[in-house]
């Protein structure tokens, strides 16, 4: 073990890393196996398996906790000194980049920066796709400049977050005891499912599946729902509010394993859901659908992030850290289990070719399909609901977003809650 | 002057020491920290941080909004039926207890029997209801099946009555122990006495019973709605999230990171709990019989 100070290396490192970007980190390959990196974020991508693969290719120590968004957010505006990488989703980043408690990173270091989907960067996934409403990632993904604390909107170089997963989420049915087609968002308030919808409580979400069903249903057209005005916040939730109180729902639920047990057990045979839900739920042998609906999804994203106080070869190591990422594995093992990565065409090196077309060319399976873990989830002939990446995500309608109005609309939420 | 005289304490000041420890304990563990809610309620925030400031700005939103009134409503309501439920429940177990069992054996075992529920954690017992409450649930089924009901009731889970039926599961526990704890101790040669002056059971009960076990019912009273009142994760399970009293309130506050208002709710519910307990403690001298 060298006795060099972190201090001396940087010195030294930095003069090395003056030419190269990508090539250098080699050079104290040594060094790089004492850092630790501490990651923190929702359980979705944070997992064991990451980490552990991270000691094995890259050699550094990857520490992962795993929070609630609510709790990702307090912490990443609150608490900067007990992390060095974010693992957010856009939304919380609008919230939580004022806060100055992280650094954007230099696209110049990122090796597959311009395989990423156009989602990210441009916005647009091809050319001719149209923006969708709501804080979609492009829109807090770049600011001018390292310390930037205002949004751009174009490519400057430095992005806020690296995009690492996403999905489109829509409504979940119970195709068995519906016994007809659904179409459209509306459906959750029609009074034929009486006592048998939900809706999950979380707020910024939830407004946004209310959203799409007010819209579905006729009654408004927002200009942008991802961002309100008061009255447009007292008008969707009024609706809500009177098809609470006319016993619409059976329940609201704010936990993913609520979501699947309602569904399960049958109280909810309609209500929004998680893609990987709706997975859990057919995995007891319930049949359940991620029921693809006229007016387009409603869609998420997260990234990964650095503190603003990393520096020198913790920043290194980030850096490589987050060129791995996007290399393929972690991307493939994303795609197994139903999310999208950031570069696809590199996940796929780490895909069977029927896993490929089932999760991203929307392909009949050809044989058993099962995630990272070994359980089989999907079995021959099986499509995904939905179809296609690009059936998927050229269809979304809102991002997660939050709002100016965030605090009245929280207040209302809290309202409809206690109505 | 003689040196090695061992110092005398006057038991004024012995008994001050005893009780330090306790005092030193209580006023880091409970004064501290409801100082530090009292002032936070005071500050501000935003969405990501607070500023320590001194507004009334969170007391004015409080007490300005509907929704505040609805809630305590309700929490009230909540406390009332309960309350009513455990003392009904609570009174009946405690008396066949310490008047029906005649030896102290069974006495003890059938009273650890009441216990063996809090074996398993509080959360395990109350979810424990949603599987067998639930529309395709064993208490629908059992009831179809006897031809009861054709259809499943609805209101069985996700409503108030699972709410106030959980409440009631958790916490009848906290009424029986003190009130047989002071049925215990009355002595039985009163109600021989009143016997022998003629009086019924009806009577013996209303007029020689109850009278001495007031001072149970109120502790078990104060356990009870205490307990109830500060509560959110029953009424977030039972009420399928549907309902809301303070105690969620404040954890939604809390969730958004807005924790002067969720002070300032908090200190609003301390305040109105110690006055019910001041208003309770008016009829009974619980401390005679401490």
């Amino acid at each position: 073990m060298t006795k060099m100070t972190r201090r001396e290396l940087l010195a030294g490192g930095t003069a090395l890393a003056a030419g190269s970007t990508l090539g250098a980190p080699m050079i104290w390959a040594q060094n790089i196996k004492d850092v630790t990196l501490r990651q923190f974020g929702t359980g979705v991508s944070n997992l064991n398996e990451v980490a552990a693969k991270v000691k094995e290719d890259l050699g550094f120590t990857l520490e992962m906790t795993a929070l609630d968004s609510d709790s990702v957010t307090q912490r990443a505006a609150t608490q900067p000194e007990s992390f060095d990488i974010a693992d957010i989703e856009y939304w919380i980043c609008k919230k939580v980049w004022p806060t100055g408690n992280l650094q954007a990173m230099d696209t110049s270091k990122i090796k597959n920066y311009d395989k990423i989907v156009g989602i990210f960067r441009s916005g647009k996934l091809t050319p001719e796709s149209e923006i969708a409403q709501g804080t979609a990632p492009h829109t807090v993904g770049f600011v001018e400049g390292q310390n930037g604390t205002e949004f751009v909107d174009n490519e400057s170089g430095w992005m806020t977050l690296i995009p690492t997963i996403y999905n489109a989420d829509t409504l979940g049915i119970r195709p068995d005891l519906i016994g007809r087609p659904i179409n459209n968002w509306s459906e959750l308030l029609n009074p034929e499912f009486k006592g048998k919808a939900s809706i999950l409580d979380i707020s910024s979400i939830g407004i946004m599946d209310m959203a799409m069903v007010v819209e579905s249903m006729g009654e408004y057209k927002y200009p942008d729902k991802g961002n309100m005005t008061k009255e447009e916040i007292d008008m969707t939730l009024g609706i809500f509010t009177e098809a609470k109180k006319n016993g619409q729902f059976r329940a609201f639920w704010k936990s993913f394993d609520e979501s699947v047990n309602l569904m399960a057990s049958g109280e909810v045979v309609i209500q929004s859901m998680w893609s990987p839900a709706i997975t859990a739920v057919k995995s007891k042998g319930i049949p359940c659908v991620y029921q693809p609906l006229e007016e387009g999804y409603r869609s998420w994203g997260g990234g990964i992030g650095m503190s603003a106080a990393l520096t020198g070869l913790e920043r290194d190591a980030a850096y490589e850290y987050i060129n791995w990422y996007l290399d393929g594995w972690v991307g493939g093992f994303l795609m197994r289990q139903g999310y999208y990565s950031a570069v696809p065409e590199t996940s796929k090196n780490y895909m069977t070719e029927d896993e490929w077309g089932f999760w991203f060319e929307g392909k009949p399976a050809q044989g058993d399909i099962t995630n990272p873990f070994g359980d089989v989830m999907e079995t021959a002939g099986a499509v995904r609901d939905g179809g296609s990446f690009y059936d998927r995500m050229g269809k979304v309608a809102c991002w997660n977003a939050v709002m100016d109005e965030n605090q009245y609309m929280v207040r209302k939420w809290n309202e409809f809650i206690a109505a | 002057m003689i040196g090695n005289q061992p110092m005398r304490l006057s038991p004024n000041s012995k008994s001050l020491m005893m009780v330090s420890p306790l005092v030193a304990v209580l006023f880091v563990f409970l004064v501290c920290p409801i100082a530090m809610i009292a002032i936070v309620s005071f500050w501000r925030a935003t969405e990501f941080s607070i500023i320590p400031a001194f507004v009334f700005e969170n007391y004015e939103f409080l007490f300005g909004s509907s929704v505040t009134y609805r809630v305590f409503f309700n929490t009230f309501k909540y406390a009332l039926i309960t309350w009513a439920a455990t003392l009904l429940i609570g009174f009946t177990v405690a008396y066949f207890l310490a008047f029906h069992i005649r030896t102290l054996r069974w006495q003890i075992a059938l009273f650890l029997l009441c216990t063996i529920p809090f074996w398993t954690s509080n959360i395990i017992r109350m979810i424990s209801w949603i599987p067998f409450l639930g529309r395709n649930g064993i208490a629908n089924s059992t009831l179809i099946s006897w031809g009861v009901i054709d259809e499943p009731l609805e209101w069985l889970l996700f409503s108030d009555f699972a709410v106030v039926l959980a409440f009631v599961h958790l916490y009848t526990l906290f009424m029986v122990v003190p009130i047989f704890n002071t049925m215990m101790r009355i002595d039985k040669s009163l109600i021989e006495a009143a016997r022998d002056a003629g009086a019924n059971g009806a009577q013996i009960l209303w007029n020689v019973i109850i009278p001495l076990t007031k001072p149970g019912i109120m502790i078990g009273t104060i356990f009870v709605v205490t307990l109830v009142m500060g509560d959110f994760i029953t009424v977030r399970f039972m009420s399928g999230s549907q309902s809301a009293n303070v105690g969620r309130l404040i954890s939604n506050d809390v969730a958004l990171l807005a924790y002067p208002s969720a002070s300032a709710t908090a200190v609003v519910l301390l305040c109105t709990v110690l006055i019910v307990i001041g208003i309770l403690l008016r009829f009974v001298d619980i401390r005679k019989e401490l």
